[in-house]
């Protein structure tokens, strides 16, 4: 591992996105336009997108952060960029954090950006701390980063890259108690949700924006997350082989 | 006096096999390349070059034998950072300038910023430095690849058909540089399917079908099958092979 290595790396991730401003309009714009459109379809019970609005914030750069890192690393791995890398004496971690930081680094405007909409113009009021919502959406990103980098081996072709994020992203969302809470689950339902880390993310991020209070279970979702997200990192860095058949 | 006779190969292959979807590519394969030569690897379309190559870099998986670089097994983490390669698909971003492409391998091969500007010398490609090599031609993109690669200064140069689609004036231009880096002690493999240029090398290592059918100087080669130029001395050596007896 080397600093110097994961920062250029970072730098150049983040350069690379900046000469793509069309994906970068879309990573910016879509959740808030999305975030938008949910605020007036509960337009009448205004009680339910105050409820959704905190998970939606903690899922949106998810999502996005899941899907741009598995087609950036696709493109890493058949550009033939990656066998390069790999060739010199790069640290395999050297370039999954330094793509997780600059996505990070993207997060976090993604996040503020919603946060502006969400806590302006949308007026949801968000009686929980402020800092822990930003901590805590910028982990979910993270999350996604890594479990994107990690299952980005998976795919041998864009289709099936683009293919994952049905396949592994929306089984989490669907059970994270977005839709329906993980308590009225059936309890197989229940087990399944608990094994799976977006619930974590989620769940602590609804935690942080209904109260103040810094509890156990908050901890127990931090923690979850902060293990996950290396963890992914850690699977991710031994599908980068230096040998290929 | 072992590591000594060691040190004075750059390239020490012994008994390679490489087996590839149930077909031996590359089968019993043994080679020396002498320290501070400029050495052609030759041969048709799929008699294994790139397979070679790769194990010399340490990025193929291989079913026997070793390969040993600069005195360390290939891929090893000592091995690394003396050998530069060069795919036969140009592995550069198309999103990044050539400055900027440059810059960034050179952070991560830690030499000094002030070789990214003799590395685009080195290629003749400073009127271009400052353009997205995505706008760059096919023959501009593979020296920018190619000046990836002379970077670091690495005591072996492993370059897969890095002169094929250039003008025949380039193509000299190229000659003459790995000539003159293997003058000034630097080792270069270069793998070619056009036999006419490789009368600038000061050896030939023909492959045929995954081994090697003829291992000496060019003018020796001639001599040997009295053929007129290295294309029939090629058709000559292979004819000889396939003679019943």
């Amino acid at each position: 591992m080397s600093l110097r290595r994961t920062a250029a790396t970072a730098w150049r991730v983040l350069r690379q996105l900046r000469r793509d401003p069309r994906t970068l309009a879309l990573m910016m714009l879509v959740p808030l336009v999305l975030m938008a459109l949910l605020r007036y379809m509960f337009n009448d019970d205004r009680s339910v997108f105050d409820r959704i609005a905190p998970e939606l914030i903690g899922l949106f750069p998810f999502v996005l952060m899941f899907v741009v890192t598995s087609v950036a690393m696709l493109r890493e791995r058949s550009s033939g960029t990656l066998e390069r890398l790999l060739a010199t004496p790069v640290a395999k971690l050297d370039i999954l954090i330094g793509y997780a930081l600059a996505f990070a680094a993207t997060a976090l405007v993604q996040v503020g950006l919603v946060l502006a909409l969400v806590l302006g113009p949308l007026q949801v009021t968000v009686r929980g701390s402020l800092l822990l919502i930003v901590v805590f959406a910028v982990l979910d990103a993270l999350l996604g980063a890594g479990l994107g980098l990690c299952f980005s081996a998976l795919a041998r072709t864009e289709f099936q890259a683009v293919q994952l994020m049905p396949a592994l992203v929306f089984p989490q969302a669907l059970l994270c108690g977005l839709f329906v809470p993980r308590s009225a689950m059936i309890p197989p339902l229940q087990g399944l949700a608990n094994a799976l880390p977006l619930t974590y993310a989620v769940d602590g991020i609804t935690r942080a924006a209904s109260s103040t209070a810094f509890g156990t279970e908050l901890l127990k979702d931090l923690l979850v997350v902060l293990l996950c997200w290396p963890l992914a990192l850690l699977v991710g860095a031994l599908t980068l082989r230096r040998r290929t058949p | 006096m072992i590591i000594q006779h060691l040190m004075n190969y750059a390239v020490e292959v012994r008994g390679l096999t490489v087996v590839r979807g149930g077909r031996a590519v590359v089968e019993g394969v043994d080679l020396v390349v002498p320290a501070g030569t400029l050495v052609g690897l030759l041969g048709p379309s799929g008699a294994g070059k790139t397979t070679l190559m790769r194990a010399m870099v340490g990025v193929q998986r291989i079913s026997a034998g070793s390969v040993t670089v600069v005195g360390h097994p290939a891929g090893s983490p000592g091995a690394r950072p003396l050998v530069g390669y060069v795919t036969q698909a140009p592995a550069v971003y198309g999103d990044l300038t050539v400055r900027e492409n440059l810059a960034y391998f050179a952070s991560i091969l830690g030499v000094s910023g002030t070789r990214v500007g003799a590395a685009i010398r080195e290629v003749s490609l400073e009127g271009r430095a400052e353009d997205r090599v995505g706008n760059l031609s096919g023959g501009e993109v593979s020296r920018v690849s190619l000046a990836t690669a002379l970077l670091a200064s690495p005591p072996l140069l492993i370059l897969d058909e890095p002169t094929v689609g250039l003008d025949p004036l380039l193509r000299e231009d190229l000659w003459s540089l790995f000539a003159r880096l293997a003058a000034e002690g630097t080792t270069v493999l270069v793998s070619s399917h056009a036999m006419d240029e490789a009368r600038r090398c000061q050896r030939l290592v023909l492959l045929r079908a995954g081994r090697v059918v003829a291992d000496e100087a060019p003018t020796a080669l001639l001599r040997r099958t009295g053929a007129s130029d290295l294309d029939r001395a090629f058709l000559q050596v292979v004819r000889q092979l396939e003679q019943p007896g």
